[in-house]
């Protein structure tokens, strides 16, 4: 029952439910952003909607919090 | 999700947070026969507490059955309305429209806040390393995701919810290399009436961390993490009763789970001019009465925005708020003597675990000049000190100055550090106790359990 999406055109496999934000942690990708001014990595921290750490774009979307956003199958995830 | 009648223009109750205090609040109203709506921003209803996917295998949750029977009942009776983020609620002459992202608006007479509690994190060196999570970040992972946070995870913090993560990780495989506690622990537990309640959990974690071999550790704190573009180790620190450091060591792991507590949500409740007050740890919360009505009519508030007090109490102020809301529905009874007294007693507990877990002012000596305090923002201690150095003594002004807290999370993240970074005298707005209680009182509480 694992689906597969793309983040920045890399495969990653994700499960029915499972937010973007968990399967990315789950695949072992734990940074995927940089931040305006210093360029530090950031992932899940709250992992619950507060933080808005770890933004990423679903489709071409505007940026969403990859800790809420449900993954669905071909999703293709962008980070910045 | 959706209820079997058509929804009316405008319910008797609509509630916003689906966790023990809303779905509570929201039953208890529809089986008066108001017309109910509640609004959760989750997928499922749950809140931060009951976090189920639904598969098989799953380590049971206490209360879950419980829980899950009430949301049942609840569906059949109420409109549910899941994955709606409520981001404002504007007051009408008849009531109130709460607006969900993505456009649903829901037009009540009555509303009820339910929105709960998060973590609380503080700052240290380090602290914004990938790999650093909430303790109700790795909670939320593994209960509501099936993610296991990471195969060595630190565990760091003050408070009774350090147990229960800790003891679900290594229950699912991760290695903990030690569950450290800022404060003296399980002092609470030894109280003789306190101990009833909690001390069985407790026991229940730490019989599971000798199982797994994990180190619990009082007066001990991470103070700060190490990586290069992810967390590799952390340093933690023996800490005198102020959390000042007296010594550290390098604790190699890949992932950390931390926290001090949690800071309740209220934003609607202060959107709508609700009056607040100070928690027994300072933490602004809205002013509630006996029957969880706020300062402004119409609108009830239950669960942790009312006071940070654990599911139990939750689901007590949820239904004196479904009660009390019902009451001036229907003009019937309000909530019953033994609902408030069981309700006191809950909170007599709550207040005592917020006495015996508070943040103590030592964890200003963890960060350095160049420590990120607002994450959103990258504004470092040095930069809140110039805003002081220029006269800034209040969060305010210094959010003004330093950028600190204006960021995407407006700071629900560092508003605690910051206030208290600020204020120069984080005790200063702190009250002794929040609820008026002493330890007599608590001794004539009549003690029961809860009833299904």
């Amino acid at each position: 029952m694992t689906f597969e999406i793309t983040v920045d055109g890399r495969p990653v496999p994700a499960l029915p439910g499972q937010t973007v934000g968990a399967a990315l942690h789950a695949a072992g990708i734990r940074a995927w952003r940089t931040t305006r001014f210093g360029g530090r990595p950031r992932g899940l921290f709250c992992g619950i909607g507060v933080c808005f750490d770890c933004l990423v774009s679903v489709n071409g979307g505007p940026v969403e919090r990859a800790c809420l956003t449900e993954a669905r199958p071909g999703d293709q995830v962008t980070t910045s | 999700m959706t209820g079997p009648s058509p929804s009316p223009a405008i319910y008797d109750l609509a509630v916003v947070g689906g966790g023990p205090a809303g779905v509570a609040g929201a039953l208890t109203a529809a089986l008066r026969g108001l017309r109910v709506a509640l609004v959760d921003s989750g997928a499922r209803l749950g809140g931060q507490y009951f976090r189920h996917r639904g598969v098989p295998g799953e380590p049971p949750t206490e209360g879950f059955a419980r829980f899950a029977r009430q949301v049942r009942a609840l569906t059949e009776r109420a409109e549910v309305l899941t994955g709606r983020q409520v981001w404002a609620v504007t007051r009408e002459d008849d009531g109130f429209t709460a607006h969900c992202l993505g456009g649903t608006a829901v037009r009540c007479r009555r509303l009820l806040i339910a929105t709960g509690a998060h973590d609380r994190p503080l700052p240290f060196p380090g602290w914004d390393l990938p790999g650093v999570l909430t303790a109700g970040g790795a909670q939320a992972l593994l209960k509501g995701q099936g993610v296991v946070a990471g195969d060595r995870v630190v565990v760091a913090g003050t408070g009774p919810f350090l147990l229960p993560v800790a003891a679900g990780l290594a229950a699912a495989g991760a290695r903990i290399p030690g569950v450290y506690e800022a404060n003296g622990g399980l002092g609470l537990a030894r109280h003789p009436l306190l101990a009833l309640g909690k001390a069985g959990e407790a026991a229940r974690h730490l019989a599971a961390f000798a199982r797994h071999r994990v180190p619990y550790r009082t007066r001990h704190a991470v103070v700060a993490a190490h990586g290069d573009r992810e967390l590799e180790a952390v340093t933690v620190a023996r800490l005198d009763r102020d959390w000042n450091v007296l010594d550290t060591r390098r604790v190699p792991c890949d992932t950390l789970a931390t926290g001090y507590g949690f800071v309740p949500q209220i934003d609607l409740g202060v959107q709508l001019g609700c009056a607040t007050r100070p928690d027994a740890d300072g933490t602004p919360v809205l002013r509630a009465d006996a029957a969880q009505r706020t300062t402004v009519p119409g609108v009830w508030a239950a669960g942790e925005p009312t006071g940070v007090g654990g599911r139990h109490l939750s689901e007590l102020e949820g239904r004196i708020a479904g009660l009390s809301a019902a009451a001036d529905h229907d003009d019937g009874p309000g909530p019953p003597e033994l609902l408030l007294r069981r309700r006191a007693r809950q909170r007599a507990f709550a207040a005592a675990l917020l006495a015996a877990y508070p943040v103590k002012d030592g964890w200003r000596g963890w960060l350095r000049d160049d420590t990120l305090v607002c994450r959103c923002e990258e504004v470092p201690l040095a930069r809140i000190r110039e805003a002081r150095d220029l006269g800034a003594t209040d969060a305010r002004s210094v959010k003004l100055l330093s950028r600190a807290g204006m960021g995407w999370c407006q700071g629900r993240i560092c508003g605690h550090p910051v206030a208290c970074l600020a204020g120069g005298d984080p005790a200063a707005p702190r009250r002794p106790i929040a609820q008026p209680v002493t330890l007599a009182a608590l001794a004539e509480l009549t003690l029961e359990e809860p009833h299904d």
